[in-house]
């Protein structure tokens, strides 16, 4: 975040362009975060779509409550979980307007619980995109909503046990159940693969909200490796071979086919 | 909607005049005694074409409320106490988000649950800011239909002028009760240019709007910022009336509910001969302490009737600065005072003073 002229000079790999949504700043987000790699993705996606100047989205409380900082597209602050019922307000008055809200487990899955599953069940025509990293970064790394069994935390130092803490939250399945979500997706961050059908992902969510179709969410899981104590790659491994044990990636809902 | 003189019930009045006043969006959720309102609201707010929402909380509303301030609509919730408890959130985001917005109390007994029944016990939460963090509100008290129409038109205009929440403090018996009002009198809204709203960087730079300053200089600076401009609502805001104050000895202070009660009282006092003048603080904040400090060097004290153990009368206080007496009377749980209580306690006073 401090070395701004170090991140000028570096020299950027062939055929590299930067999204005009995404601005040229280096971010806060700590050595092998999956928040840069998402706010890059939509980024690309915005500029694809040439929806920049009609975008708005809601930053979250949490990790990414600076996202305001590094999109080139009207951001507002929301309070912590009320991001889907900001965002509800913001596309009710503005409906010709992109509206997407970028949220945290911990926004979303806990705090904001009751909001996004009455914005998913009135099928507010908005995005969300959800990500799941198991842990509570802001805040120094207590247990989530999502925080996996047996996951060490601040707050679950042994290890998060189900008779205890409960059970990790499944979103995507949760919200698939309500006849007002459109489109939900769950994809992982490890590989460049991944990575793509990521990107498609979000690019379906807002084909979704641009063909009015409502609700629709995408769920990163991403890597967190400064509060789970790995390294970024073994970050990386363990999306992929632990957490997708728990959080199946796939569609959970797709009512784009039945609309075409 | 018809024009002319309208018998209307409080909560429904207090709708059309939102309606009035060019409110493009409401959010509301379900809470005795004001569900007329929300009701009205989901009818009327669609006949015009406007955006209705009945949310799933008190939280969600204020916060699409908050959304829809964002975008530089005029919007409003209504609810009544422990509703307005839940609110507080969102108002202390949106004051500190420097965004307008209208927030409608029909206060009912407290605390807790309390009842249904018409209170003045959420005063100091009113006036004192009530969330979390250093800021105020304005806030609103009218004591007929008719002002709560004047009056919620005019929280839309003020909520714009200074980039603030604005509150209007009623009551169950305001939001219940049925008088003539009539609406031919307000003018077309004409709310300002809102450079400020998020509507999408269409030729323009990306703006944000947001409370989060981690730097203590950023962070002093705005609240410093927001100190000026609650000293300005200081200034031009205050709003009272006063009732035969120019002869007066005795001095009643109360508004909405138990200002409409003090008045007969205050006839029947008169009636035997007592001086008693009344100053009703129609602004709760900005507060009309000058009127009240002024009194103090004509009047021999001062009674405060309010439907709560007393939480205007600091105000007073505040304004008469040890000068005279300051008498409280007044009944709570949902109970309305009397003329004759109000009366009694004048006589009381008179003996005690």
């Amino acid at each position: 975040m401090h070395s701004t002229t170090a991140a000028k000079k570096t020299k950027r790999p062939r055929g590299y362009r930067r999204p005009e949504t995404l601005v040229d700043v280096p971010t806060h987000y700590c050595a092998g975060c999956g928040h840069g790699i998402v706010h890059r993705l939509i980024a690309e996606v915005i500029d694809e779509l040439g929806i920049r100047e009609k975008t708005v989205a809601v930053a979250p409380v949490g990790c990414a409550v600076l996202a305001y900082d590094y999109w080139r597209i009207d951001v507002t602050e929301a309070p912590h979980g009320r991001t889907p019922a900001v965002a509800t307000g913001i596309k009710r008055v503005q409906p010709d307007k992109v509206v997407f809200t970028y949220q945290g487990d911990g926004d979303l899955a806990a705090i904001g619980t009751a909001e996004i599953v009455h914005a998913a069940n009135r099928g507010e025509n908005i995005c969300v995109f959800f990500i799941n990293n198991t842990v509570y970064g802001m805040t120094g790394g207590q247990m989530a909503p999502t925080t996996i069994l047996d996951q060490k935390t601040q707050t679950t130092p042994g290890g998060r046990v189900q008779s205890v803490h409960g059970n990790p939250i499944r979103v995507c399945e949760l919200l698939a159940t309500l006849d007002g979500s459109a489109y939900l997706e769950r994809v992982a961050l490890s590989s460049p693969g991944n990575v793509r059908k990521a990107k498609r992902a979000i690019r379906k969510a807002f084909d979704v909200q641009l063909a009015g179709l409502g609700f629709s969410l995408v769920e990163f899981l991403s890597p967190c490796p400064t509060y789970w104590r790995m390294q970024p790659v073994d970050a990386l491994r363990h999306v992929d071979q632990v957490l997708a044990k728990t959080f199946p990636l796939g569609v959970f809902k797709d009512n784009t086919a039945s609309e075409a | 909607m018809e024009s002319g003189r309208l018998l209307m019930a409080g909560n429904e009045a207090i709708g059309e005049a939102a309606i009035r006043a060019g409110c493009d969006a409401y959010f509301g959720y379900p809470i005795t005694p004001q569900n007329e309102l929300t009701a009205y609201m989901s009818r009327r707010m669609l006949e015009e074409g406007r955006v209705f929402i009945q949310s799933e909380s008190e939280l969600a509303a204020i916060n699409m409320v908050l959304g829809a301030a964002v975008s530089g609509k005029r919007a409003m919730t209504s609810s009544s106490s422990p509703g307005i408890s839940l609110k507080q959130e969102g108002i202390s985001y949106m004051a500190g988000m420097e965004l307008p917005g209208v927030i409608v109390n029909i206060v009912r007994g407290g605390p807790g649950l309390g009842n249904i029944a018409p209170a003045q016990s959420d005063y100091w939460q009113a006036t004192r800011g009530g969330g979390h963090g250093d800021y105020r509100t304005i806030c609103l008290g009218p004591s007929t239909l008719q002002e709560c129409v004047d009056l919620v038109y005019l929280a839309f205009d003020l909520a714009d002028k200074y980039r603030n929440p604005a509150l209007v403090l009623a009551d169950g018996r305001l939001g219940q009760m049925m008088e003539p009002v009539t609406f031919d009198h307000l003018p077309e809204p004409n709310p300002p240019e809102k450079p400020w709203a998020l509507t999408g960087a269409e030729g323009r730079e990306q703006q944000s709007i947001k409370s989060l300053f981690l730097n203590e200089d950023v962070l002093e600076a705005l609240n410093v910022k927001l100190g000026k401009k609650y000293d300005e609502i200081e200034k031009n805001e205050k709003r009272h009336e006063e009732v035969r104050m120019d002869d007066a000895e005795i001095c009643i202070v109360a508004y909405g509910t138990s200002a409409r009660v003090a008045k007969e009282s205050l006839k029947r006092a008169r009636d035997e001969g007592l001086k008693v003048g009344m100053i009703r603080p129609i602004s709760l904040w900005p507060y009309p302490y000058e009127p009240i400090r002024a009194a103090a060097d004509r009047v021999e004290f001062f009674l405060v009737p309010e439907m709560s153990l007393g939480q205007m009368i600091e105000d007073v206080r505040l304004a008469v600065e040890g000068k005279k007496p300051v008498y409280h009377t007044g009944r709570v749980g949902g109970n309305v005072s009397s003329a004759k209580e109000i009366l009694d306690a004048l006589h009381d006073c008179c003996e005690k003073n």
